[in-house]
């Protein structure tokens, strides 16, 4: 096991300076000129010119590209222009903000995508199924930010149920001190129910907008995977043995499903990270999505390379425990490797 | 009572939505805090600093004071308070006195206390002035603009005296020093944190060191900026709001919500639409200021592509449907600049004659030869005012055979073609803080080619009667240049001006005490709830 991690570790490093090296390149052939746009409102050319030397960005790209990477493998991801702070500093704030987001969001979809998957599998053809198109096919044609809108208009502002959109907490509470980032295992390590009770209230929303959005592939996926393990082999050799059908599906059906969903929520995951600037912007989540886009339109190089690097590492890193859970679900994959 | 699984969950689940003993909880402190929903909030904490955006005036305002601050003056339509260029009263300082030839000022300071406990100098003022005038980016260029450009205009005459010594008369000299740069910093504390910068550039960044009304007991970029009252401040009458909490909220609809739903005190920068939506509806106040010295205007280029013939630029002129932009862009919240008189007034921004008259504009183009093919500009960030602009004079200029293309570019983007000054057409909107004519115009239409000088206008006689206004100490000449040259820029149009904008902010009927500021970010300084 410890081997296989090894050998894909070796094989991801290649893909990572390729990255390094592809979003410096673009991030310079972009139109923009951030030294412009950072000068500010009736900036003189001289202005502009010292902010380009300060920023260094009157080097030869090759120079500027040699002091970036030194700068890297320092564990220095350079200054953020738009939030005016180091980009590591603004990354590791905003990063738990929306993987707390999204795994809500994630495990939300799944609570329903799940069995609605296996049923309509089971009961192909009769309401269920139905449904399980219905919901599929709605999710995933409504916008995430209609979406948004439409559940703060109504529970919100009509029906006053819900939290203000506010961000992660109340402007009354009071922030737990941050030891995982995730505000929810904060709240509850600094034992504060309140606090959690404030998070959690301010979490619902953004994560049904999202878990809307990602029922989805995942619904499908459960569906027509399961739909396949059905008609397997071994699952009539397993009904011929007289098991319950509960067993059958349960145990055998089901587990052997799980593969190619787990690939399935592996990329949903992965994409909703990044992705879900406008649920960002709607809720005003303070992550890493939204702030990736203001950066993008400031042609703030730093955080932008930042971001593309951690996705990368993070789409790396998830590959990677997927491998091994596939290893977990399906021993046959284990030998394989 | 026994707890089930079956209770637990239904607790759980109703929790979130058990609000209403909480708020009882927190109402004391509720009413003696502000909140504040905006857009996006300060990248740095030093207005000074090269690359500051725009909240970071806000930031200046209220945490650090200055020599001057501008006097308030009523609104004319109520909802507060404006104010007026020529009015000043002493913020630091306590007197101030011109000397009899004009030519320098001394100011005697007030006794007050930076936060640190230290005793405000004439050596902190001194410092801070220097460091305006030589830091370099916009804090020095704001300075130059009123003829501030050397650290040796500044002299300390004993502890609590400074005089600053002028290279020229120049109206512009004081009111600029009430403006959001020239705010005075806690010398000592700065210079002893700054390291190897002798201007403490990075620690300024990320702390404040002032004596201002307000300090800021937290600030997370991108997310929010929470603000106390310095209990005290002797520069002015004690706040009555002794903490702010700024969010920035990007969605403007999530904006909107909150100021209606009374969960949000005060919202700034929503879309027209929206203002005009909520000042009819009633339930918050809307206090609508035309922007001083603002105004969205077409900018024709005079060097490059067609418009450089002056009859396509008056064409233009003549056929914009004014009365339909205002109404379609800025859904009202702003005043018409079409059908002025013949003979301008002593003010800017203020109508042209022109109206619209599209016979008169397509006997122009004619005589100029026919119609053509071109492009129209603009910022994608003003795109919600701009986009129906540019919509709308894309449809009048066709029906005068012009033919235009919308090209909407990014912030950064935008910021680098208007540098080129190749553009034939750009839509931008432009608001010097001070409020004189010549200044206006020495931006957007002076020699000096500055990179809002968008029409890359240029013409000598214009540039004398700026210059003219900009330093005559005589009323008579300056309203007489004034006139002179707004009958010049009326004939030959650079930039058709279309509407002066208001700057909108809604909030809540129980604050009161709005204060409008050049710089357009709130002033907590006034502000009372309930």
């Amino acid at each position: 096991m410890l081997k296989m991690i090894g050998q894909r570790l070796m094989t991801t490093i290649p893909s990572i300076i390729g990255v390094i090296i592809v979003t410096f390149l673009l991030t310079r052939v972009l139109p923009g000129d951030t030294a412009a746009y950072f000068a500010g409102p009736a900036a003189s050319p001289q202005a502009i010119a010292e902010i380009r030397g300060k920023l260094g960005l009157d080097q030869p790209l090759p120079v500027q590209f040699v002091s970036y990477v030194t700068a890297l493998l320092k564990g220095d991801l350079g200054q953020s222009l738009t939030t005016g702070q180091p980009v590591t500093r603004d990354i590791a704030a905003r990063l738990p903000a929306s993987a707390e987001l999204t795994l809500a969001g994630l495990i939300l979809a799944m609570a329903v995508a799940l069995p609605l998957g296996v049923l309509a599998a089971v009961k192909q053809g009769s309401w269920i199924d139905h449904l399980c198109r219905i919901v599929a096919t709605a999710g995933v044609s409504l916008p995430v930010f209609f979406t948004g809108l439409l559940l703060v208009y109504v529970f919100y502002f009509l029906l006053g149920w819900s939290p203000a959109p506010l961000g992660r907490l109340d402007v009354f509470a009071s922030e737990p001190p941050g030891v995982t980032g995730f505000l929810l295992i904060d709240m509850l390590l600094a034992r504060d129910l309140e606090g959690f009770r404030a998070a959690f209230s301010q979490l619902i929303l953004p994560a049904v907008t999202l878990a809307i959005f990602s029922l989805a592939p995942i619904t499908r996926m459960t569906r027509a995977s399961m739909l396949a393990v059905l008609g397997a082999d071994f699952v009539r050799t397993a009904r011929a043995s007289g098991l319950t059908n509960g067993k059958v599906i349960g145990t055998y059906a089901f587990r052997n499903a799980m593969l190619p969903v787990v690939t399935t929520l592996g990329m949903v995951f992965s994409f909703l990270l990044g992705a879900n600037v406008l649920v960002e912007k709607v809720f005003a989540w303070p992550g890493i999505g939204s702030y990736a886009v203001e950066a993008l339109i400031a042609s703030d190089y730093a955080p932008i390379q930042g971001f593309v690097l951690t996705m990368a590492v993070m789409y790396v890193a998830l590959n990677l425990m997927i491998d091994v859970l596939y290893g977990v679900i399906d021993p046959r994959v284990r030998l394989e490797g | 009572m026994t707890i089930t699984r079956r209770t637990a969950i239904a607790a759980g689940l109703s929790l979130p939505f058990a609000r209403g003993g909480a708020a009882q909880a927190q109402a004391p402190s509720r009413s003696e805090t502000l909140l504040l929903v905006q857009e996006y909030g300060p990248n740095s904490l030093d207005m000074q600093g090269i690359g500051s955006s725009q909240p970071v005036n806000g930031v200046a305002l209220n945490c650090y004071d200055r020599l001057l601050r501008f006097k308030p003056v009523p609104i004319p339509g109520g909802g507060g308070n404006t104010i007026a260029m020529g009015e000043l009263e002493g913020e630091l300082a306590e007197s101030w006195q011109l000397a009899p030839d004009g030519m320098s000022c001394t100011f005697k300071l007030r006794d007050a206390t930076f936060h640190s406990g230290r005793k405000v100098t004439a050596k902190d003022v001194k410092w801070s002035l220097d460091r305006a005038v030589s830091i370099g980016g916009f804090a020095t260029t704001q300075m130059n603009a009123g003829s501030l450009e050397k650290p040796e205009q500044f002299v300390v005459v004993d502890d609590k005296t400074l005089r600053i010594d002028f290279i020229r008369k120049d109206k512009m000299t004081l009111p600029n020093l009430a403006v959001t740069i020239p705010f005075v910093f806690d010398s000592e504390l700065a210079i002893k944190n700054g390291g190897d910068d002798p201007w403490a550039k990075d620690y300024l960044k990320n702390n404040i060191a002032g004596s201002g009304a307000y300090k800021v007991e937290s600030w997370k970029p991108g997310v929010e900026t929470i603000y106390v009252r310095n209990d005290a401040w002797t520069c002015g009458k004690l706040p009555s709001l002794r903490r702010i909490i700024a969010r920035d909220i990007a969605s403007p609809s999530t904006r909107r919500a909150l100021i209606e739903r009374g969960d949000a005190d005060i919202s700034y920068g929503l879309p027209p639409k929206d203002f005009k939506d909520l000042a009819d509806a009633g339930k918050v106040n809307v206090v609508g200021v035309p922007i001083p010295n603002g105004v969205w205007g077409c900018y024709l280029n005079t060097q490059v592509g067609p418009f450089k013939d002056v009859r396509l630029r008056q064409a233009v002129a003549w056929v914009m449907p004014y009365e339909k932009m205002l109404q379609a862009s800025l859904f009202g919240r702003g005043v018409d600049m079409s059908g002025g008189p013949e003979t301008p007034k002593v003010a800017w921004p203020q109508p042209f004659p022109y109206k619209t008259d599209v016979a008169k504009a397509k006997a122009l183009v004619d005589a100029a030869g026919g119609g053509f093919s071109t492009t129209l500009l603009f910022d994608a960030g003003n795109a919600t005012v701009a986009e129906p602009m540019s919509v709308l004079i894309k449809e009048a200029l066709a029906t005068i055979g012009i033919n235009v293309e919308i090209s909407k570019v990014p912030g950064a983007n935008f910021r680098g073609e208007i540098q080129k000054k190749t553009n034939p057409m750009v839509l931008n909107r432009f608001a010097g803080w001070l409020d004189y004519p010549d200044y206006y115009l020495f931006w957007t239409m002076h020699g000096n080619n500055s990179i809002f000088n968008i029409a890359a206008y240029q013409n000598p006689a214009l540039d004398k009667l700026v210059d003219e206004a900009r330093f005559t100490a005589d009323k008579a000449t300056y309203d007489k240049s004034v006139v002179e040259f707004i009958k010049l820029v009326n004939v030959e149009v650079p930039m058709v001006p279309i509407a002066q904008p208001t700057h909108d902010v809604a909030m809540q009927k129980s604050i009161g005490g709005y204060q409008f500021q050049p710089c357009r970010e709130p002033d907590f300084r006034y502000l009372t709830k309930g």
